[in-house]
């Protein structure tokens, strides 16, 4: 039975953290546990930030909030919904596809820099991030950042932390930024485009002066198991447009005529559209109970069509794209063929493969992450041991 | 006035400089060092002008891999290496040392690709924040962060102090932009950081190098995001009675949701002074002016100023100005950008830059007014409202070294008032050797210690830009 330490204060995972240090006892972050992907390996202690929890301050006025690192991240939002503001990232929820259960942390959604559609327009999660609180791996209380908007005080350790999956330190208190929830947004459906037709029409609709702020393709495969099945037939090529209702019925009229040279033009509103963009934010058509192998790739936007286009000649692949076509969600039927989906990926024009979910066996022999060129890797090695010189902290969590 | 120190010039450097001029004139091509003391004047100092060090050498170096080569014999020697854009840092950033060779990107100022479908353009570290913008403006895109020094200051530079400027309340700062660097590390590897797709793998070792003052390695290389430009923009001046009222209707627009592209603050002493220079029709009979910019389709413009004019109003604003024609709005942009040039032309003045929350606005105003009168002083305010990123310019005279004393002595009141408002020392400017000696006032050892300790993990010797950032004392031993 893995250990679970639980500390109620900061000065406490301080003190855990420094006895840790002493025994040489590796360390495995948990915030909600939504995000794991591995379990702890043998011999490490878990260290969650559950008792670590609550909202302590939030300013609407000012539009930052801070919040300790265990705080729900339906506690956060649930605040956030009665001033009308939100986290203009778009944190996803991956319990549906890797079938886990708990409740995803604000501190997990930052270790991770969970982004979703809004990512490639409004920045990911370490956009956002102002300022953190935490402990490294010599059990020492550090902060970087602050609570305002702009900062160049020192070096940005906020970045760091930010998507470090718990490797370089325990954070115990996230000071982030706010956006208003936008009055109104509606998505234009281009239907029935093949995924190269579908990538150029996403780049005409982002060199109109139009703010989209999700820029999604849908193919056939999967366009049913999005909104309810409201979406005409055919594949969806979807582009949300957010903000004050007059500014955007006057831009939904703009690029609805710029897009119709594509194909036939219907537009999703209201609650249909939100729906619409939560699912693609969590990768809900592969919410599928199923064990098969599931990534997320990130290559530049035209680049996405192309991967896939590759890969369907070597093995059976499905798939959806988010982030212009930058951002693709995966599936494969069997084996999680790492080693050709990164070697495709190398070659067109390079990006990031992270494997989510495999079978346990292929799931431990697959690296999770895009390996990195040796330099760069030994650089984040020694940037690791900066935080962490005894290598305690072996956390491991899916973007 | 000289009381911000640099470190000692290594005696072993200094005693070899033949020896390392002759070396480095092997490794570059002709024309590309700079070595003879009278031509090093022009590098030794930058925008920051009250401290100036002649350097041991200057490289220009026209590729990636001559920047190499120097790190990597500068490495081998020990020779310190300060790295430099354009020179018009304000914090100090660019000011070299006896002992070390700049490294100036100048000669690398060529944009290297423009990839409208992906939206991001490629350039060398040397190309001018400006022209990004003024290469991709015809076909109806622009790079967004745009520091008041545009015209001049370098994306290498941007990069090294993730600079802010006027429009980053809506689209962020250099950070908020940057895709990808290659970057050369002191022992002369090259790496590459980022790229076209958004999420590169591992540790975000891009988002510390941006912001690193030139103390991490060298970027040669850059891969920014491009947006499509806005149907159309429109500045609009708001005039106040009283500098708090306009603290507090930019509270109050922000906290309403309402986030227009910029809001920019002036003072009296601020208007007279941009108004003297630009002629750009901003109202004399006020105390504090805001410039706010809406941008987007008329119809868009005209809703978003209705809510602004009517926060406004419960703030007793008194007179309100739309520019009528592009010519007029670009007047407005430019009396307000060129607020520090025409300071400089009434007096000397050194520039705060720290940032405070909005709420904090109208108390910081009053205490830096207080701080600055008490030093017997005059201060002109002028500063990125929407953010809370200010930047009072407190005027002396060079020539008087008491009160050029007293100025620099008032400044750092100033930054400690920002600090102790929940604020920070540098929204934009960066540390560099300016607000070096203030970090402990904002951090705590063990928040000092981490970052060296990551500044360490990329320089172990401490080669880069040495003197700049962190207080002297209290240092690793290399």
């Amino acid at each position: 039975m893995t250990p679970i330490h639980e500390p109620l204060s900061e000065e406490a995972a301080a003190r855990l953290v420094q006895i840790a240090a002493l025994s040489k006892t590796p360390l495995v972050i948990r915030g909600g546990g939504t995000r794991s992907l591995h379990p702890a390996p043998e011999g490490a202690d878990v260290l969650s930030t559950r008792g670590l929890s609550g909202i302590v301050a939030y300013n609407p006025a000012e539009m930052t909030m801070t919040a300790r690192a265990g705080t729900p991240l339906e506690v956060v939002e649930a605040a956030l919904a009665e001033k009308r503001q939100m986290l203009a990232f778009e944190p996803n929820d991956l319990r549906g596809v890797l079938g886990t259960s708990g409740l995803p942390t604000i501190g997990g959604v930052f270790a991770t820099n969970a982004s979703g559609p809004r990512r490639f327009t409004a920045g990911a999660a370490r956009d956002s991030l102002l300022g953190v609180r935490f402990v490294n791996g010599k059990g020492e209380i550090v902060k970087a950042g602050g609570r305002v908007m702009k900062n160049v005080t020192g070096l940005d350790l906020v970045k760091l932390l930010a998507g470090s999956h718990g490797s370089l330190a325990l954070m115990t208190e996230v000071t982030f930024r706010l956006l208003p929830v936008p009055e109104t947004s509606v998505t234009i459906v281009v239907s029935n485009l093949n995924d190269a037709e579908a990538a150029a029409a996403m780049a005409t609709a982002m060199s109109m002066s139009v703010e989209v702020s999700g820029a999604a393709h849908l193919p056939e495969s999967v366009r049913g198991r999005f909104a309810g099945g409201a979406l005409p037939d055919g594949a969806a090529t979807v582009l949300r447009l957010e903000g004050l209702a007059a500014s955007v019925a006057v831009r939904a009229e703009k690029l609805a005529a710029n897009l119709a040279g594509f194909g036939a033009v219907t537009r999703l509103d209201g609650e249909a559209s939100r729906r619409l963009w939560r699912e693609i934010r969590d990768g809900a058509p592969y919410a599928d109970g199923t064990p098969r192998p599931l990534w997320r790739v990130s290559v530049a936007p035209l680049a996405g069509q192309q991967l896939i286009a590759a890969l369907r000649l070597e093995a059976g692949v499905d798939a959806f794209y988010d982030w212009q076509g930058g951002l693709v969600w995966l599936r494969m039927e069997a084996d999680p063929e790492a080693e050709l989906l990164r070697r495709y990926v190398k070659a067109v024009g390079g990006g990031h493969a992270t494997l989510l979910r495999a079978r346990p066996e292929a799931l431990a022999a697959t690296e999770t992450f895009q390996p990195q060129a040796e330099a760069v890797a030994m650089l984040q090695a020694r940037v690791k041991a900066s935080f962490d010189p005894d290598g305690l902290f072996r956390s491991r969590m899916a973007g | 006035m000289d009381q911000i120190g640099f470190l000692e010039p290594r005696p072993a450097v200094l005693s070899r400089r033949r020896e390392i001029v002759a070396d480095l004139l092997d490794l570059l091509p002709e024309g590309c060092l700079v070595h003879e003391p009278r031509e090093l004047v022009p590098f030794e100092t930058d925008a920051f002008v009250s401290y100036r060090r002649l350097p041991l050498a200057v490289a220009l170096p026209e590729t990636t891999q001559q920047v190499a080569a120097i790190l990597k014999y500068c490495h081998r020697y020990g020779v310190p290496v300060v790295p430099r854009g354009a020179g018009t840092s304000l914090s100090g950033g660019a000011i070299p040392q006896e002992d070390a060779v700049v490294v100036g990107l100048s000669k690398m100022a060529q944009i290297l690709e423009v990839d409208y479908a992906n939206r991001t353009a490629t350039v060398q570290a040397g190309v001018t924040n400006l022209s990004i913008s003024d290469a991709v403006s015809a076909d109806g895109y622009f790079y967004a962060p745009d520091p008041s020094s545009q015209l001049a200051c370098t994306i290498g530079g941007n990069i090294g102090m993730n600079s802010g400027g006027a429009h980053c309340l809506k689209y962020g700062v250099t950070t908020n932009n940057l895709l990808g660097v290659k970057l050369v590390l002191i022992d002369g590897t090259i790496v590459e950081l980022g790229g076209k797709a958004l999420d590169a793998g591992g540790l975000d070792l891009l988002g510390v190098v941006c912001g690193g003052e030139g103390q991490l390695g060298i970027v040669t290389e850059a891969t920014v995001r491009l947006i499509a430009r806005p149907e159309g923009a429109r500045p609009v001046l708001f005039g106040f009675d009283t500098s708090e009222e306009a603290g507090a209707c930019v509270a109050d627009v922000i906290g309403a949701g309402i986030i227009p592209v910029a809001i920019e603050f002036m003072d009296k002493p601020a208007i007279e002074i941009c108004e003297a220079f630009a002629h750009a029709g901003y109202p004399m009979d006020v105390e504090a002016l805001l410039i706010v910019e809406v941008e987007g389709s008329e119809a868009e413009m005209d809703a978003m100023l209705a809510s602004i004019i009517e926060i406004a109003g419960r703030h007793g604003v008194k007179v309100v100005k739309e520019s009528q024609s592009a010519t007029e709005a670009a007047l407005i942009w430019k009396g307000r950008k060129s607020a520090f040039g025409a300071t400089g032309r009434i007096a000397d003045y050194i520039c705060m830059d720290g940032t405070v929350p909005l709420g904090q606005l109208p108390h910081v105003l009053r205490g830096t007014a207080e701080i600055v009168a008490r030093y017997g002083l005059r201060v002109a305010n002028v500063f990125h409202a929407g953010d809370g990123n200010m930047h009072p310019l407190i005027l002396f005279n060079a020539n008087d070294p008491e009160d050029a004393a007293r100025a620099e002595a008032a400044g750092n009141d100033i930054l400690k008032l920002c600090v102790d408002a929940g604020g920070c020392l540098t929204g934009e400017h960066g540390v560099g050797i300016e607000k070096r000696d203030l970090m402990r006032h904002q951090y705590a050892e063990a928040d000092l210690a981490q970052q060296m300790a990551v500044r360490a993990a990329f320089d172990p010797q401490w080669l880069l830009n040495p003197s700049k950032v962190f207080p002297l004392e209290g240092r690793p031993a290399a």
